[in-house]
């Protein structure tokens, strides 16, 4: 009995290998093979890579520590003043939480707009494109195009002295903080308005009938109905902006004047000089951290149920 | 219902005309002041109108060769686009059944639209790094003249850059291929397969049909995707840099209209190719309806 048992398991399970015949499922297999040598063959390789030792031109495999340690050099030394790891990654943190919060209320209240006050399909493809299109042009030309409106001789200062509201050229608008902070919310905005729009989309509107229906009023149904139904786009949109603005070199770079520090600034510069190892360990930790906050947010939703 | 035309209506009305204003009020700007006399500088007020920083920007005086690194951009667009669609829209027509690995290919796609563009540029400069020094130790150790002579690299534009720009636009076309399937009818497919067409004949002649105009969705992304990426690109192109690795030095270093006239004409191209994708998107869906 047991070994005939055992033969018919076997044999199924032989069918079973032997129907890995010509399927639908080899069509992804191009698409794999990217995925496999330039995005998981390279993510490896960043963590091998970051244990190796290094010298002027070269990188020479070994596995040491140095690449971390010397990230966090003196920053457990509560004395002085704050290490430069942690005053980039406080610095990253703060840029993050105002573009998130900046890009989320835009961002709701345009898809808002767009999904409960705009009747016609065709006027919401319209609008939704005419948000949509500058995604498609080039972010630098979108950056510098603030130039003209906030340099020291800009519209903004022109109209700020011609009124009287200031006496000398505010230099604070351009390659600084508010700057950049610009530019973020300007760039990034629509990563929230396309899934939260979607969310709301796939709101039932009886749902918000019956709510009017009993005596809620616009403001209840926004809190009470609308927001939390929102909830996974709302996410979704946070986990882009907030990973975009983590790793971010070049907005911080061009709109902060080249004088603001990011962690993926330090990283550029590490790759410019080849210290590449070190450029690796800076680059996990980022990762980690990045994946952490994901994680963290992924949890209040189930993201599969999105698409 | 919510009530039409009533005060926050027009609050959320003029609140929208604030934010288009906003997205496009300063890309506005800059094609204004392209414009300028000779005498132009980077902020109003205009000085003048003319040509003049485009036909300088063509003749190439002070700036670097932007002639090349255009056509060069153009050229990796139009390859990106190319294969973001045959490759995208093959895995779309496998991820319509669950396959072996479909999950973790899933999740590499999502990942990859998250993960950091500058991790992700450091990783495949430091893997094509590797495979230089592989190359050489190969050479030198079975004594191969090719390579111990002429071999210099292996990072390039078209190999570790078109790979990188890869993993940007591959995510947004198979999204948008399970966002066509998801709304399929497969009782089209079915009723071919029952008069006997073969699968490859099922595709051609019906499915196609069907999602050709998102496919035009699929070669927007690809083309303008590659043709402004920037950070993923940038530890990877090796010698040619692309046009928008040029204007990110320009940036700096530029102190005349030249650099807007240059915005001018890459957004222009943009435009371009987004209004020709729409017109192509509403024709492909009039000859089908």
């Amino acid at each position: 009995m047991l070994p005939y048992f055992f033969y018919n398991y076997i044999n199924i399970n032989m069918m079973k290998f032997l129907k890995l015949k010509p399927s639908v499922g080899l069509l992804s297999i191009p698409y794999s093979l990217i995925f496999i040598f330039f995005f998981f063959i390279p993510l490896i390789l960043t963590l091998i890579i970051s244990f190796w030792d290094y010298n002027e031109y070269s990188i020479i495999p070994d596995f040491i520590f140095e690449n971390y340690s010397y990230i966090f050099k003196d920053c457990l030394n509560f004395e002085k003043d704050m290490c430069v790891t942690f005053k980039t990654y406080l610095s990253t943190f703060i840029f993050c939480f105002i573009t998130w919060f900046f890009t989320l209320i835009i961002g709701f209240f345009v898809a808002y707009f767009l999904a409960f006050y705009v009747n016609s399909i065709t006027w919401q493809i319209v609008l939704f494109l005419l948000c949509t299109i500058p995604f498609w042009t080039s972010n630098v030309i979108r950056m510098i195009s603030w130039i003209p409106l906030l340099g020291r001789n800009g519209l903004v200062n022109d109209f700020l002295l011609s009124t009287g509201l200031a006496d000398a050229p505010q230099e604070w608008l351009l390659y600084s903080g508010f700057s950049i902070v610009l530019a973020f919310v300007h760039l990034y905005t629509l990563f929230m308005i396309v899934p939260i729009f979607n969310s709301m989309m796939r709101i039932d509107k009886s749902i918000i009938e019956a709510a009017y229906d009993n005596g809620a009023n616009g403001l209840q149904i926004l809190w009470n109905v609308i927001i939390p139904l929102c909830k996974p786009g709302i996410v979704i949109g946070s986990i882009f902006v907030i990973t975009v603005v983590m790793g971010d070199f070049i907005t911080i770079g061009i709109m902060g004047g080249q004088q603001i520090p990011s962690i993926g600034k330090i990283i550029y510069v590490e790759m410019s000089y080849l210290q590449l190892p070190a450029a690796a360990a800076n680059a996990v930790i980022l990762l980690a951290l990045t994946l952490l906050i994901i994680w963290t947010m992924t949890k209040m939703i189930d993201i599969r149920k999105e698409l | 219902m919510l009530n039409k035309k009533n005060k926050t209506y027009y609050i959320c009305v003029f609140f929208f005309c604030l934010f288009v204003l906003f997205l496009y009020g300063p890309t506005f700007t800059i094609v204004l002041l392209s414009f300028q006399g000779p005498d132009g500088g980077l902020t109003f007020p205009l000085n003048g109108v003319s040509t003049y920083w485009f036909k300088e920007l063509w003749r190439g005086g002070s700036v670097v060769d932007i002639g090349s690194a255009f056509k060069r951009s153009i050229i990796l667009g139009i390859i990106v686009m190319v294969l973001t669609v045959l490759l995208s829209v093959s895995a779309g027509l496998a991820f319509r059944k669950k396959f072996w690995g479909s999950d973790t290919l899933f999740f590499a796609t999502v990942a990859s639209l998250i993960v950091p563009s500058i991790v992700l540029s450091l990783g495949v400069a430091l893997q094509f790094r590797l495979l230089d020094d592989f190359t050489k130790w190969l050479g030198s150790t079975f004594d191969i003249n090719y390579i111990n002579e002429f071999f210099q690299t292996t990072l390039g534009m078209f190999t570790s850059g078109l790979g990188a720009q890869l993993t940007w636009t591959l995510p947004f076309g198979l999204l948008i291929m399970f966002a066509v399937f998801n709304r399929f009818d497969k009782s089209y497919e079915e009723a071919a397969r029952d008069l006997g067409a073969t699968p490859w004949k099922t595709f051609k002649e019906v499915v196609f049909p069907l999602i050709a105009p998102s496919i035009i969705g699929i070669a927007l992304f690809g083309f303008t995707l590659s043709y402004d990426e920037l950070a993923r690109s940038s530890q990877v192109m090796g010698a040619g840099n692309t046009l928008p690795l040029e204007l990110k030095g320009l940036t700096t270093t530029v102190t005349t209209p030249v650099i807007y006239a240059l915005g001018t004409v890459t957004t222009f191209v943009s435009f371009s190719v987004i209004g020709i994708s729409i017109a192509c998107y509403i024709w492909l869906k009039r000859k089908k309806g």
